[in-house]
């Protein structure tokens, strides 16, 4: 069951960013949503690599013991600079829609396109 | 250098040659501004030439190419990334290596007036650059690093005239879809990697085997959920018509390009990846008294279904819009349905000849709708370019004076409408034919929708360019040379499409159906013979 929690974490974390995503009326949250979608699957890539007791594999010094597998850990640092550059992106177009609208709600948005 | 050289490392070339003129653009948009827009096209241009010179050798040769990044050794258990070009590759890279060349021709004349065009030009290559990347690798983990540069940099494009609050609008919404349906894909293809150890397509085609394990299904409803997300299927079509409509149409253009990356990573999911489990001796998932429900049956019936949504949604909303660029959006939805819907009945009926047609025929429908498609929003550029007009209300009476303009929109009228001798006909009868066979009420629907289609276009076309002279229109002149050059040659391709098709048929889209009915080839390239 111990062994679980982390996968039981990626589960909830999956879901409580989904429910952002969906539910959520301000384009910040539903930003945060995102980012909580992608900490659960970066943290299910890591803990796909992790063995028991096993120690980061560096391979300096000769170390004992059973190494974690790096590949996921490769691909988790790359999917963060990828996540970092689209939260980024995502945050500067709010600042526009916030400059042309001075709303972030999902629906005052949708009224304002139904006028124009 | 010779060419064999050229050729061997073309699949890298393809990839490196965007990139780095990506970065080197604006260096020299200090020198001049038309400078740079020639080193653009000449960049695109030396792409497409490697382009054409790799897919010559794998339709019409025959070969598979891979390409290595890494170590060369087969045996060890490496940690590197392969980039395999089969039949369905080399169709794709076609498709995106002639949208991008006319994309950067029409954008000379088209963004002149914008500032900020160095930054233009360097997404529009890193765009091209992942569109290439989606379409070559043989990497699951690689893909998703190209599918997130091709949806950043589309995103900053389709929010590119910043002054519109509608464009930043269409292009969070998209950059919303595009990572939750990434991040899926990233889902999917850590549980695959858990399962398999094994990152490379045709490893992971080897390793899944029939009778699927409940992981594999999970991976696959992911891998589907994700990629149809991107490629705007019904009911995840809604960042589609704001993408399509708020972005300047030569973004449109390559957009086009990259949803049909992120379709036929789809198809190379469904058919390579789990292909093993398609083939009709392969275990069924579960029997209900006498009928067994097997995987191909169960996905060809959820796919013929979505895409007959999908052709009705997009049909019907295309009617009722009064924007230009929103109408051909949603036409777009709608022929994306065509190939979803010719894709699905290949996979209900696999193993069949008229099972292979439709295949063939959704297949080929896919370079034609990115014809067509980007045809008609090109056209609709240059109107908004001539008149800054969008919305259909307001125009009236442009063929007077955008004479070449109209002729192109007929051009693309007809052949997104499927009426011969263009383009869209051949592919649409195909598609017609073959789902006819295997259910008829499919190709009734289809070839209702398309009557539908030329109803919308007709509408089009004369609330635009018919009727009465508008005071206001009286100057308008027709649009300078570069984009009608670019509107053009995106013309001549379709009624030389058109006027050929057995020609098209036989040497490039068959050796793309073939690569997708069977994946044994793709698999043993990699992992050494049976």
């Amino acid at each position: 069951m111990i062994y679980n929690i982390p996968f039981i974490a990626v589960a909830a974390l999956i879901m409580i960013g989904l429910y952002a995503v969906i539910f959520k009326r301000n384009l910040i949250k539903i930003v945060i949503g995102i980012t909580l979608i992608e900490s659960g699957v970066n943290l299910f890539l890591i803990t796909l690599g992790y063995r028991e007791k096993s120690i980061a594999p560096i391979h300096t010094g000769n170390p004992e013991g059973i190494m974690s597998l790096p590949v996921p850990q490769a691909l988790t640092l790359t999917s963060i600079v990828i996540g970092v550059a689209v939260l980024a992106l995502m945050l500067s177009l709010i600042i526009h829609i916030y400059r042309h609208y001075g709303t972030l709600d999902v629906r005052k948005l949708a009224k304002e396109e139904d006028e124009e | 250098m010779n060419m064999d050289t050229i050729l061997t490392h073309s699949p890298a070339l393809i990839i490196a040659v965007p990139l780095l003129g990506a970065f080197l653009t604006p260096l020299i948009s200090r020198i001049n501004d038309k400078l740079r827009n020639v080193f653009v096209i000449l960049t695109v241009g030396l792409t497409g030439f490697l382009v054409s010179l790799l897919s010559y050798d794998v339709l019409i040769n025959g070969k598979i190419h891979t390409y290595v990044f890494g170590s060369q050794d087969i045996g060890s258990p490496v940690v590197r990334i392969l980039f395999e070009v089969d039949g369905m590759n080399a169709f794709m890279i076609i498709i995106g290596a002639i949208l991008v060349f006319v994309a950067v021709v029409y954008s000379w004349a088209f963004m002149k007036e914008n500032t900020g065009l160095d930054k233009y030009y360097t997404l529009i290559l890193l765009m091209a650059a992942g569109m290439f990347g989606m379409m070559l690798t043989g990497d699951m983990f690689n893909f998703f690093v190209f599918l997130e540069i091709t949806s950043i940099s589309s995103c900053a494009l389709i929010a590119f005239w910043t002054n519109k609050g509608k464009a930043v609008e269409a292009g969070f919404k998209y950059i919303v879809i595009s990572t939750i349906g990434a991040l899926f894909i990233l889902f999917a293809i850590a549980i695959l990697y858990g399962q398999y150890n094994a990152l490379n397509m045709a490893v992971l085609a080897n390793s899944i085997q029939s009778p699927m394990t409940f992981l594999d299904k999970t991976a696959l409803v992911l891998l589907i959920a994700g990629l149809a997300m991107k490629a705007g299927i019904v009911p995840m079509h809604m960042w589609l018509p704001d993408a399509y409509g708020r972005a300047p149409a030569s973004v449109t253009l390559i957009l086009v390009g990259t949803t049909q990356a992120s379709l036929y990573a789809l198809f190379r999911m469904v058919f390579t990846v789990y292909g093993n489990s398609l083939s009709l001796d392969a275990e069924p998932l579960r029997q209900i008294g006498e009928v067994d429900i097997t995987l191909n049956g169960l996905l060809g019936v959820i796919i013929v279904l979505l895409a007959i949504i999908t052709i009705i949604v997009g049909v019907l909303m295309a009617l009722k819009q009064s924007d230009f660029k929103r109408t051909i959006a949603f036409a777009a939805v709608a022929e994306i349905g065509y190939m979803f819907l010719a894709v699905g009945a290949g996979l209900w009926a696999i193993g069949t000849t008229h099972g292979m047609m439709a295949l063939k025929g959704g297949i080929f429908h896919i370079i034609n709708d990115a014809l067509d498609v980007g045809l008609l929003f090109l056209v609709a550029g240059a109107i908004y370019y001539a008149t800054k007009e969008t919305s259909l209300n307001k125009m009236g009476g442009l063929a007077r004076n955008m004479k070449y303009t109209t002729i192109f929109f007929l051009i693309g009228l007809l052949a997104v409408s499927g009426m011969p001798p263009m383009n869209g006909f051949a592919s649409k009868l195909l598609i017609y034919e073959s789902t006819y066979l295997i259910n008829p009420i499919l190709a009734i629907v289809a070839i209702l929708c398309s009557i539908l289609l030329l109803a919308v276009f007709v509408k089009v076309f004369h609330s635009a360019f018919l009727g009465p002279k508008i005071p206001r229109f009286n100057d308008v002149k027709e649009v300078p040379k570069s984009m009608l050059i670019a509107m053009g040659l995106l013309a001549c391709v379709i009624i030389f499409f058109g006027l050929f098709p057995d020609l098209i048929v036989n040497n490039i889209v068959d050796p793309a159906a073939n690569a997708l009915a069977n994946n044994s080839n793709y698999i043993s390239q990699i992992i050494g013979g049976p």
